[in-house]
């Protein structure tokens, strides 16, 4: 892929412990998957940045390919893909992910 | 766009043979759909590379063909 976009993405996962790429924003999600996503992460009172995918087609695309997974919304806190949103789901729904983002 | 039940449950059983595969349309727009999938290829495996695996038997009409398919995978 672009090296450009690789280090846009790079970038953004290195400055934001938790980071979602989504369609729409936090405040206005424009997809069911990406608000369950955000609905979960408010819920844990986390504070994430958002990506909106829908604004920057080279990122929407890239980040596909970066994290080899298809689809739209994509996780990931302290650097690492965690998942889209039916993984994001069930690890809130079994305590992983409270876990995950207590540990520093 | 959009993807016939039948199709999306043939493809995955090309790529993975012995899944038990309980799939549902979820709007009956052939564009949102829910499926649970049990195979033993998914022992020892993270939820993420099951997904992937499964994502790859969807030969890229994942995401594109396809919009949105809710996953569950289960370990036989």
């Amino acid at each position: 892929m672009n090296e450009l976009i690789k280090k846009k993405i790079d970038d953004l996962i290195e400055k934001n412990k938790v980071c979602l790429f989504m369609k729409g924003t936090p405040d206005v999600p424009q997809c069911g998957f990406s608000l369950a996503v955000s609905n979960v992460l408010k819920h844990l009172k986390v504070s994430f940045k958002g990506i909106n995918v829908l604004e920057d087609n080279e990122i929407r695309e890239g980040i596909k390919e970066f994290s080899d997974w298809p689809t739209i919304p994509q996780l990931y806190i302290n650097k690492k893909f965690i998942g889209g949103s039916d993984i994001v789901k069930e690890m809130f729904e079994k305590g992983e992910l409270q876990k995950i983002l207590d540990a520093k | 766009m959009g993807l016939k039940l039948e199709e999306i449950k043939s493809l995955i059983k090309k790529s993975i043979p012995d899944a038990e595969i309980t799939i549902q349309d979820l709007a009956g727009d052939e564009n949102h759909y829910s499926a649970t999938i049990k195979s033993k290829i998914f022992v020892g495996k993270s939820r993420i590379e099951q997904h992937k695996l499964v994502y790859k038997a969807l030969n890229g009409k994942m995401g594109n063909e396809l919009h949105a398919l809710a996953l569950n995978t289960i370990e036989s």
